[in-house]
């Protein structure tokens, strides 16, 4: 189970780090998810894997798992959850007043657009 | 137990929803809320600072739950001292947002602006590292929504960028949590101090990984080179009262530096010697010498100054990498310097952007009423690139003074001494050419002096006042260096942290004290 799960992040990890060197935006967002999960499940796992244990102490248990990580992971998913909504938006945002979803800085046609900056 | 500890995060999560829930359609009294928050949060903080400052460690048990089960806030010297200068700056940025009628550009301002000061605070207060990442998470939602205040193609593709840069460092954030978590089973960081210092040297592979991740994460929000990539395009295109409060938040990357690598991974630790002294140091000045070159380079005002921020960041990173009493202090009374100092150099720039088409580096027909900004930019370039007589110059004298104890002592000095000779004519360049070269560009027949919006009074109250403050900070120079010393003292003497955190009874503290037995 431990070289399943290991796995899983790795492969995760490394499709969300491609994903994120890309330069458009909708497969950088990708990224950024498959990365999130990746570390939700590498969070989930840090407290060690076990089956069938509950996650709580109790008169007559002989084992049980870590509850912590999972409060952890669940705060985690919440917040990447609210964050990848909130880059959708601005990116879509961009992406609609420019016409362009390149995430790198527009070259140097710059001069032109940054006067109405302000 | 003594509630105030708490109320620099309550106070602006209370107002901030009442902001909008209350006053959604009435800017006046929105600016009425906010100011009347910022004044009583420095009201607050100054009174937490003061009963701080005679080393006692202030604790407050979320819920009661005692220390390694619950959520603990902690106010120490080092952190009551950064909420007091967070208070202080939220409140000039402020005046100056409401002087200028930036507020006014976009909807919801002081709602966002009080959700990033809770984060920020909370940020410094916290005892706890997933607590610490929350708070990051906090400040950070906020500031993609000031980041992108008032709209605009650029600032939505830079706000894309910063977002994005942020998202990763929160992944890797976890990842280093994680580490931690499976290497201790504990975040607290008194705690993690204890535990920590009992492991194996000989089996230290995983939490040598875990304070590296934790250094990196720390390293993104204080733009060290060659994580600083995020920096130039977002604080340019950043409001400029926004990016003068973003001041701050690099300093939230050194802060958690400081208190992690004081406390949790102490410098003299056996099992993670050796990596900060190792990177840190070369990394610092590194990010030292790009930031000024980038002063020297720069094609715009805005993003002058944010090479700027960067290389008064790599400074303050020279002195904590050295990691002695000595260094940090002076780490700490640059911080202090060089918040003011970035913020009040956002702020002008916005005002020099009032009278010109755009803050391109070239000769533009000169506006009138120039001259009041040009002498406030001049004192404000005089304080970063720490020229005698403001307090930039005592900062870099204290900081070379305690390189004397690093191997890299000749380094150290050559870079921090160059890079402010390259920052002085890049800022050299850039005033005369916004502010002198105006008068020497032939004028067509006809063409008239510009006469632009003067910026109004409350915005030269706010740049004065940040002004104002530096030049306090350069008379009281003995006290405050003085302070410093005391609170780099209590951070490499951590007991008082750690004992009053540990040993504090609440709930469950029993129940454990009872098992033990």
């Amino acid at each position: 189970m431990e070289f399943l799960v290991a796995s899983a992040i790795g492969i995760l990890t490394a499709a969300g780090i491609y994903l994120v060197l890309r330069l458009r935006s909708f497969p950088v967002i990708l990224g950024i998810s498959l990365l999130t999960y990746a570390v939700n499940v590498f969070l989930f796992a840090s407290g060690g894997l076990s089956i069938g244990a509950p996650p709580i102490l109790q008169d007559g248990m002989t084992g049980y798992t870590d509850p912590l990580p999972q409060a952890l992971v669940l705060t985690a998913i919440v917040i990447s959850f609210g964050m990848t909504a909130v880059i959708v938006m601005i990116a879509l945002g961009a992406y609609l007043g420019s016409d362009d979803d390149h995430v790198d800085d527009p070259a140097e046609e710059a001069d032109s657009g940054r006067e109405d900056a302000a | 137990m003594i509630h105030w500890i708490i109320a620099p995060v309550i106070l602006p999560a209370m107002l901030a929803p009442f902001i909008i829930l209350a006053a959604r359609h009435h800017r006046g009294i929105q600016r009425v809320i906010s100011v009347a928050g910022v004044v009583a949060l420095i009201a607050i903080a100054a009174g937490l600072t003061w009963q701080a400052s005679d080393g006692t460690v202030t604790l407050y048990q979320l819920g009661d739950w005692a220390a390694p089960f619950g959520i603990v806030i902690v106010g120490d010297m080092l952190s009551t001292m950064m909420v007091l200068l967070t208070a202080v700056l939220a409140l000039f940025v402020l005046l100056y947002v409401i002087g200028s009628g930036w507020d006014a550009r976009g909807r919801h301002f002081h709602a966002l602006y009080q959700f990033q000061l809770m984060g920020i605070m909370g940020a410094f207060l916290t005892g706890d590292l997933f607590n610490l990442f929350v708070f990051f998470e906090v400040l950070l939602i906020a500031s993609y929504g000031l980041m992108i205040h008032a709209g605009g193609d650029r600032r939505l593709r830079a706000g894309v960028q910063y977002v994005l840069f942020n998202l990763l460092g929160s992944t890797l954030f976890l990842f280093a949590l994680g580490s931690i978590y499976a290497e201790t089973g504990t975040l607290n960081m008194a705690d993690l101090a204890q535990r920590v210092e009992l492991i194996d040297p000989a089996n230290s592979v995983g939490i040598r990984v875990a304070a590296v991740l934790l250094l990196l994460v720390f390293a993104i929000k204080a733009a060290v080179v060659p994580l600083h990539f995020w920096l130039p395009s977002s604080y340019a295109e950043a409001p400029a009262p926004v990016a003068a409060l973003f001041a701050i938040m690099t300093k939230v990357g050194a802060y958690a530096i400081i208190r992690v690598y004081t406390i949790v991974f102490p410098p003299d630790l056996e099992v993670t010697a050796g990596l900060q002294g190792l990177w840190l140091l070369p990394a610092a000045l590194i990010s030292l010498a790009i930031g000024m070159l980038g002063v020297l380079a720069a094609r715009y005002l805005d993003r002058l100054v944010a090479f700027a921020v960067i290389g008064s960041m790599g400074m303050v990173m020279v002195a904590i990498s050295m990691f002695t009493p000595g260094s940090i202090a002076a780490a700490l009374y640059y911080i202090v310097h060089s918040t003011l100092a970035a913020a009040a150099l956002f702020l002008i720039t916005d005002m020099v952007r009032a009278g010109r088409d755009s803050l391109r580096l070239s000769a533009m027909p000169p506006v009138s009423g120039a001259a009041l900004t040009a002498g406030l930019f001049f004192v404000a370039a005089i304080a970063m690139t720490g020229l005698p007589p403001l307090s930039g110059f005592v900062g870099k004298l204290l900081i070379l003074d305690a390189a004397f104890t690093t191997p890299l002592v000749v380094w150290t000095w050559a870079i921090v001494l160059s890079s402010s000779l390259i920052a002085v004519v890049g800022f050299a360049r850039a005033g005369s050419t916004v502010f002198w070269k105006a008068h020497s560009i032939p004028r067509s027949e006809g063409a008239e002096i510009v006469s632009a919006r003067a910026p109004a009074a409350l915005c030269y109250t706010a740049v004065g006042g940040l002004l104002a403050l530096l030049v306090a900070h350069t008379v009281f120079a003995g006290p405050m260096n003085g302070y410093m010393a005391a609170v780099s003292e209590q951070l490499f003497s951590p007991g008082a942290y750690i004992s009053t955190v540990l040993d504090t009874p609440g709930k469950l503290s029993d129940g454990i004290a009872k098992e033990a037995h």
